[in-house]
């Protein structure tokens, strides 16, 4: 066959085509994760979600050892008379002012973001264990336990339903009452917000899962139980929980400053958090509104941040997406 | 003289991802390469081809139902002597639904689920015809009747989950020929329905269209379909036509190797036993582009170098009005070989 | 419908039962109970143990709880440890303020939100697109009280153009009829006194509309954007109706289902907002008293206050499961 190499080369092509076809089109499970990962990278939304989120935690590990001042001294305390409505804004050596108790204001942010991320952080885990561990198992009761499964599942659903009905901050202030006032309580407080979100989410996507062609197929096939839902149905539900997690960290860090805002944040001053920072300085909102716009603007682009990329995630997640 | 007269249809979309997130690549797809066809008063033409060939978007570029965002259609479409491709929005408005009509494949998702059956009827006859009230209602009742839907005034209050995948079907029907369309366009439209409500609603398409004399575009995957309906038959293949025939000499003379795929991929019960079935390798994403030669190639049990040089034209190798685009099409003499080639 | 209500109403019952159950346990587990909360922290062992009897707290579980089950269908809620008063009083006296500030929030949330979702949808990509979608995650971040000091640090404090405080201006006498400010000067003729109501409403229901009015206009974009692409729509196109009549009859219909469930489920969030807005703006409701009975740690008014909400939200979820049920033929079906 005497062909010109650029028509040899489209030969190969087509004969390496063919050999392709012959392979069965198998792509899904792990392929899920690697293609929302590479939409990912290709998301705007997610890219700055990501970079917010990365210089919050940066700042947030190294914060302490970035701060000009203690975060606590009350070194320019001789300057500042809340009563009298005198304040210090921004200037060479505080850039950020001082606080109402002559603190410096730039100090204490960056090492509050380390708190508010640990306050965000582990509030969501909270909620997202307890709500996954709920959710399983009424997911797993209502997909293969049969009629009395089906009951199991109605009664938790109608637990979490109840507390799905609370105004979340209300929900708080309740479990704030019973346990004190303290870092922790917030913590679980807020914590415990979430818990019917991710119980409900994993419920659903475990029941859309479970009626699925794949595990009739496992069912079919005699493979047990338990086997099914570990293997099968678990890690396919898992991805709108992860990415409720994300968001959820943005509801967790504005919950834990609304909840400091009525009081019943972390009690003890010393320990700058951004949350508690915007409740205190918001008595002095009229003469010294910087001092609340630092911390609230750190609040919100974070939220942002964990927003964006949450949203990011669900996108790239979504098979109706996936081209 | 010809009711629609297509001619070098084109329709490209632009790549997506555009928008925020996915973030696809954003390369241009040609949906739809050149197809021309005719379509007589009281003609049944069919378009067939598998998923993706660019049949559907054909129909809808014919209805104007393309998005205008991201979607380039080129070529002509006369219909009655006016372009419906360059047609303003509001004329073709004024056309759907009057003069051209079109029947979607899946009746459940082509209804709106929270408007009664009547309602969805009665709009289209208070559009074109000016009915209202009571009149659009007997209307709308006598519709139902005629495309066999039983106790029509009781339908008439239902939503769309309370009928049958056939009745539902048969409303569609109904909405479509209320205004005594001149061409009717049908896409898939048994696709969705059980075997025995096909035949019935094949049936009921003849029926109308031999009736008005409708000129009817059948778009269809299904060969059975078009050899019960079509006089005139376009054979598609990634967007462009491959073959064109009458029905019969289509059946009987299959020419592009494509084509003579389809027709030999059927079953047959008067096959010898144990002849393996013949399907057409590979999917019809594997090809490749026209401008580098002949798309089907990659899947082509008859493919040689020339078939790499570029677009082949349409040509009458066997008889004429017989149009074929393949550069090594299936003629008589290489009947016996290419069998003992497709079995070895 | 008529079945419709009363069975959703039949689901109540067990909804309300167990929350019932959950406060009493709550209550129960309060630190020192509620002796310590009307004797205070320093009380001796045997004052609390006097007071545990007067209360029927040496009784048996059950029979405590049979005790409070009836006491609330009296509405009896207790009496508020901060004023004295009756906590269901307390709550009747302040509940005007608190409602007509939700509706205010809620309609500005709705009025504004699902024209502006829908537009953004239909003209995805574009710049009021962007705007919608980047303004409501904003809407979303911003803490509802710092949103709230805001507002009034710039429009009342700084540019005086709305009152910074309460429900009427001080100088003003209105009449009291239904206890809904605005609604009250327009029955007695009282113009001026609704006009300044409305005033002092435009702040508070503007913050509090903030999270809402962000899920409506979420909610509404994504649901239209999916109706768009239904195959109904399409085959409405194809039948060449009026768009006017694709858009109302055959988009927003299908689009605005999951909003107005949506609606409903803000309730929760909206009364948790309101309790932050109303004592940034002294409003006088039910969301003020409770900041107030969180600091007093007032637990008769914060246990009355939690069974009155989850009542709302329940009753309040129904009526929008009822609307649903109107707008959607296959939810009344069963």
């Amino acid at each position: 066959m005497n062909a010109t190499p650029g028509l040899q080369k489209k030969a190969d092509k087509i004969d390496r085509l063919a050999q392709l076809m012959e392979r069965t089109e198998t792509t899904s499970g792990a392929g899920l994760w690697r293609e929302a990962f590479r939409r990912l990278r290709t998301s705007k939304t997610a890219i700055i979600g990501g970079v917010v989120i990365g210089v919050f935690v940066l700042v947030a590990i190294v914060g302490p050892w970035l701060a000009p001042y203690s975060p606590t001294a009350q070194d320019w305390r001789g300057e500042v008379f809340p009563n009298q409505g005198r304040f210090v804004g921004p200037r060479g050596e505080n850039w950020f002012g001082l606080d109402h108790l002559g603190r410096d204001e730039f100090s204490r942010m960056l090492v509050g973001a380390r708190q508010t991320l640990l306050v965000g952080v582990v509030s969501m885990l909270i909620g997202l264990v307890a709500g996954a561990v709920i959710g399983a198992v009424s997911g797993a009761a209502a997909t293969l336990g049969g009629e009395p499964g089906k009951r199991l599942d109605t009664v938790i659903m109608r637990v979490t339903d109840i507390i799905l009905a609370l105004p979340s901050l209300l929900l708080a202030v309740s479990v704030a009452a019973v346990l004190g006032q303290s870092l922790t309580t917030v913590m679980i407080a807020v914590g415990v917000v979430q818990v019917p979100v991710f119980a409900r989410l994993l419920r659903g996507s475990m029941l859309a899962q479970g009626s699925s062609d794949y595990v009739l197929a496992a069912k079919a096939v005699g493979i047990r139980k338990r086997r099914i839902v570990l293997t099968q149905i678990m890690p396919n539900s898992l991805s709108p929980v992860i990415v409720q997690a994300t968001l959820s960290l943005a509801t967790a860090i504005i919950e834990a400053a609304a909840l400091s805002y009525l009081g019943l944040g972390n009690p003890d001053p010393a320990i700058p958090e951004w949350g508690v920072m915007l409740s205190q300085a918001q008595r002095f909102f009229d003469n010294a509104p910087m001092m609340s716009v630092y911390p609230a603007v750190g609040i919100i682009v974070t939220a942002l941040g964990f927003t964006l990329l949450g949203e990011a995630m669900r996108e790239a997640l979504d098979p109706k997406l996936r081209g | 003289m010809s009711l629609l007269s297509v001619d070098a249809l084109s329709v490209t979309f632009a790549g997506h991802g555009t928008g925020r997130g996915a973030g696809r690549a954003g390369r241009a797809t040609k949906a739809v390469d050149g197809v021309s066809f005719d379509v007589a008063e009281g003609q049944v033409v069919g378009l067939v081809g598998e998923s993706g060939c660019g049949k559907s978007v054909t129909a809808l570029a014919l209805m104007g139902l393309l998005p205008r965002k991201g979607v380039s259609v080129g070529g002509r479409a006369e219909f009655d002597g006016a372009d419906l491709l360059s047609m303003g929005e509001k004329k073709i408005r004024d056309l759907r639904g009057s003069q051209l009509a079109m029947i979607f494949q899946d009746p459940l998702s082509s209804l709106n689920p929270v408007v009664p059956i009547g309602v969805q009827v009665t709009e289209i006859l208070t559009r074109h015809r000016g009915l209202k009230g009571e009149a659009a209602r007997k209307e709308a009742a006598s519709l139902l009747d005629r495309v066999g839907i039983p106790d029509p005034d009781r339908r008439l209050k239902e939503y769309p989950h309370q009928l049958s995948g056939g009745m539902r079907q048969r409303a569609l029907i109904a909405m479509a020929v209320a205004c005594a369309p001149r061409l009717l366009i049908a896409d898939e439209p048994t696709t969705a329905l059980d075997v025995t409500i096909q035949a019935q609603i094949l049936e009921l398409l003849k029926e109308l269209v031999d009736q008005e004399g409708t000129a009817l575009l059948m778009i269809t995957h299904d060969l059975g379909v078009v050899a019960g309906l079509c006089d005139q038959v376009n054979v598609l293949y990634a967007g462009r036509a491959v073959e064109t025939a009458g029905r019969r000499e289509l059946f009987a003379h299959p020419t592009h190797p494509y084509a003579h795929g389809l027709l030999g991929s059927i079953p047959r019960l008067d096959a010898p036993r144990g002849e393996p079935l013949r399907p057409i390798r590979g999917s019809i994403n594997d090809k490749i582009a026209w401008a580098d030669g002949c798309a089907f190639a990659p899947r082509c049990d008859f493919y040689t170098l020339q078939c790499l040089t570029g677009t082949p034209e349409l040509t009458e190798p066997r008889a004429p009005g017989h149009q074929v685009r393949c550069v090594n099409p299936v003629l008589p003499a290489d009947r016996s070989a290419d069998a003992a080639e497709v079995s070895s | 419908m008529l079945r419709l209500v009363a069975r959703r109403l039949l689901q109540l019952i067990p909804t309300l039962l167990g929350l019932s159950v959950l406060l009493f346990l709550w209550l129960n587990r309060l630190p020192g109970g509620p002796a310590s909360a009307i004797l205070g922290e320093r009380a001796t062992e045997a004052e609390v143990a006097r007071i545990n009897r007067a209360l029927g707290l040496d009784e048996p579980v059950w029979v405590q709880y049979g005790r409070f089950i009836k006491r609330i269908f009296q509405l009896d809620l207790g009496t508020s440890t901060q004023t004295g008063q009756p906590v269901w009083e307390e709550f009747t006296l302040r509940f005007p303020a608190t409602v007509e500030l939700s509706v205010a929030a809620i309609a500005i949330a709705i009025v504004v939100g699902v024209p502006l979702g829908y537009f953004a949808a239909r003209r995805r990509g574009s710049w009021l697109d962007v705007t919608a979608v980047s303004g409501s995650l904003l809407g979303i971040c911003i803490p509802v009280f710092f949103l709230a000091l805001l507002l009034k640090g710039l429009f009342a404090v700084n540019l005086g153009i709305f009152p910074s405080f309460g429900r009427l201006s001080t100088g003003i006498d209105a009449t009291k009829v239904t206890g809904f400010a605005v609604l009250d000067g327009l029955l007695t003729g009282e113009f001026d006194a609704s006009w300044d109501a409305v005033m002092h409403l435009v702040l508070p229901a503007v913050a509090l509309a903030s999270i809402p009015l962000a899920v409506i206009v979420r909610m509404t974009r994504a649901s239209v954007l999916e109706v768009l692409g239904e195959d109904y729509v399409r085959t409405a196109e194809s039948k060449g109706l009026d768009k006017r009549v694709v858009r109302a009859r055959h988009v927003l219909r299908n689009a605005l289902l999951p909003v107005i469930t949506a609606v409903g489920l803000l309730t929760g969030s909206l009364l948790s907002g309101a309790v932050l807005t109303e004592s940034v703006f002294s409003f006088g409701g039910i969301g003020q008293f409770i900041r107030t009975s969180i600091d007093a740690r007032d637990y008769p008014v914060l246990v009355g206050f939690i069974l009155f909400i989850a009542l709302v939200y329940v009753l309040i979820n129904l009526l929008v499961d009822v609307a649903y049920s109107l707008i959607d033929p296959r939810v009344r079906v069963h």
